[in-house]
């Protein structure tokens, strides 16, 4: 069996706070989980919940306060292990005084390879990410999309069998998320294991194989974007045509929620026939017919709300 | 190349194209114009006065660079995050800081040799010749050197664990303490306690000591510079660097980046 890429056992980090420190907040609380190698896996919470505090802990770029993590089997303070991981830090920042080309060429050195090798990766990256024209243009030029696509270029440039991408559409347009989109894709494509946070729903359920949602500091569910939620139909959605007039139409358009051109009724799975029927006595043209699952979005609000409500409660409490 | 020497050259880089080496031109124009007034001299000072005023030009723009572009390396990349996507590669966080350090002494290598050209530049103007005796002025340069490394090591140390405004602060008062080490050693001792007394020969000799490398005087007058002092201040200056800049490895190494 393969080793896990990415392990986390109760890792939880406190930040100190007030004026001589005393207080502590908890930023994540015993996060426990697993990364299997070639999976895409993505990390979701709101704005606050600690994904990005988990990735810093993974990258050491933040110490936890307690448990412990591995990378490809290695502790995450081992430094050589970083020679197989790519990093994409949140809102990436670059030294500003560079070119694109030089900012990789820059970070290309850490890796050792000759100078030809590095120019080639350098010029097949800038291209790969959409900046072939603008590499040498210094840094400071740069939309905050371009620099994304600089973060993504560095994090990918040694092609590593690891790729941690902290908000990687945080920034982007449109046609730049696709893009990113088409980037991890092909990196999973390639066998690459991916670990990713967001808060923008559709791109995990797109991309991911499996998510992990985390809410105010803690893991609150690992799994597969449609397991996750669980399979449960919530019933049926039936989408017709109604054109004619009088009671019996009426009686139909008063049950209907008008949606464009057509109507919509929503029917428990086990009065389906019997709406169909009606409905088709009463002159409807079925249009479709489908079955209402909980989404991703769903669940994550679900989650969210009971957490804010938790919140509101302890401040009302006091506690 | 080494990991250290990666950094170090982006150091080196940073630093002229944010015009660190900018004041090279304000040092020419000191130079120029001190040349021609101290040129009008004809008192047999002209040279001391040159060479005074030379030497004090380049400490002072060098501690100038020194303590703020020190204090800047590791806080600015801290506060700007340049430094996450840099510490995901394998780099080593002493790594790193001995690569801005190296990065920036070469700046200053660079920054006060141009100058010390500048200062002799001048000399020739106002004497028409150099002489071998004006060699001691190229030692004089070399301990400015040696200090300014010194104090971005200090200066580095402080900006690792506190605000950038406290630490230039903390450098600016080490160094100030560091130029008074011998008046300290030298104390009327009778009347002090004996803690007291001990309390500042230690303080005596954990302070940098920067007044051994004040050998302005000799440089101007043009006197020999014992070679003996050459050794004692590279060797002072290796080893207080390398205890420097270990304790700010070891509170680097541990610090949590925002």
């Amino acid at each position: 069996m393969t080793a896990p890429a990415i392990e986390t056992q109760n890792l939880t980090k406190e930040y100190p706070y007030g004026f001589l420190h005393l207080k502590r907040k908890t930023s994540l609380e015993n996060l426990t989980m697993e990364v299997a190698d070639g999976e895409v896996f993505g990390l979701l919470g709101p704005n606050g919940a600690g994904k990005s505090t988990t990735i810093k802990l993974l990258m050491g770029i933040i110490f936890p306060t307690a448990g412990n993590a591995q990378i490809l089997g290695k502790p995450v303070s081992d430094v050589s292990m970083r020679r197989d991981i790519g990093y994409l830090p949140e809102q990436p920042y670059f030294y500003d005084y560079l070119t694109a080309a030089e900012v990789l060429h820059y970070f290309a050195r850490f890796h050792g390879f000759s100078a030809a090798e590095r120019k080639e990766r350098v010029q097949k990256m800038l291209q790969k990410v959409g900046l072939e024209t603008a590499g040498r243009i210094q840094l400071r030029k740069f939309s905050k999309g371009m620099l994304q696509r600089v973060g993504l270029a560095q994090a990918i440039l040694h092609d590593p069998k690891l790729v941690i991408l902290d908000e990687p559409m945080s920034g982007l347009d449109p046609v730049g998320r696709r893009e990113v989109r088409d980037i991890i894709l092909e990196l999973k494509n390639a066998g690459k294991t991916i670990l990713f946070s967001t808060h923008i729903l559709p791109d995990a359920e797109t991309l991911c194989d499996r998510v992990g949602v985390i809410a105010g500091g803690q893991l609150r569910g690992v799994g597969a974007p449609g397991s996750i939620v669980g399979v449960k139909s919530l019933g049926m959605e039936i989408v017709f045509e109604l054109t004619g007039s009088g009671p019996q139409f009426e009686a139909i358009r008063a049950k209907a929620a008008k949606s464009g051109a057509n109507y919509r009724m929503n029917a428990g799975e086990a009065e389906l026939y019997a709406v169909l029927a009606e409905l088709r006595e009463g002159g409807a043209k079925i249009i479709s017919v489908t079955q209402i699952k909980p989404t991703l979005e769903d669940f994550f609000m679900e989650l969210v709300g009971k957490d804010r409500s938790r919140a509101a409660a302890i401040e009302v409490s006091g506690q | 190349m080494s990991r250290i020497l990666i950094v170090a050259r982006n150091t080196f880089r940073e630093a002229v194209r944010d015009r660190v080496l900018y004041n090279l031109v304000f040092f020419a124009l000191l130079m120029i114009a001190s040349a021609v007034i101290v040129g009008q001299i004809s008192m047999d000072i002209e040279t001391i006065v040159m060479v005074s005023l030379g030497l004090s030009a380049i400490s002072l723009i060098g501690l100038l660079i020194a303590v703020f572009t020190g204090v800047g390396l590791v806080s600015k990349e801290i506060d700007k995050r340049t430094l996450h996507a840099v510490l995901a590669k394998p780099l080593r966080r002493w790594e790193f800081l001995l690569g801005k350090f190296t990065g920036l002494v070469l700046t200053l290598t660079v920054n006060t040799a141009a100058m010390g050209a500048g200062l002799f530049l001048a000399m020739w103007y106002v004497k028409h010749s150099i002489a071998r005796g004006d060699t001691v002025v190229l030692v004089a340069v070399y301990f400015i050197l040696l200090k300014l490394t010194l104090v971005v090591a200090l200066a580095m140390m402080f900006s690792c664990f506190t605000s950038p405004l406290l630490a230039i602060l903390f450098t600016g008062g080490l160094y100030v303490a560091g130029l008074f080490v011998a008046q300290l050693r030298s104390l009327q001792v009778t009347q002090m306690s004996s803690h007291t007394q001990k309390f500042f020969a230690i303080l005596s000799y954990l302070l940098p000591n920067f007044g051994n490398y004040d050998v302005m005087g000799a440089a101007a007058h043009g006197r020999a510079i014992p070679r003996v002092l050459m050794l004692h201040n590279t060797l002072y200056t290796a080893l207080y660097c390398a205890i420097v800049l270990s304790v700010a490895a070891i509170i680097f190494s541990r610090k949590d980046l925002k």
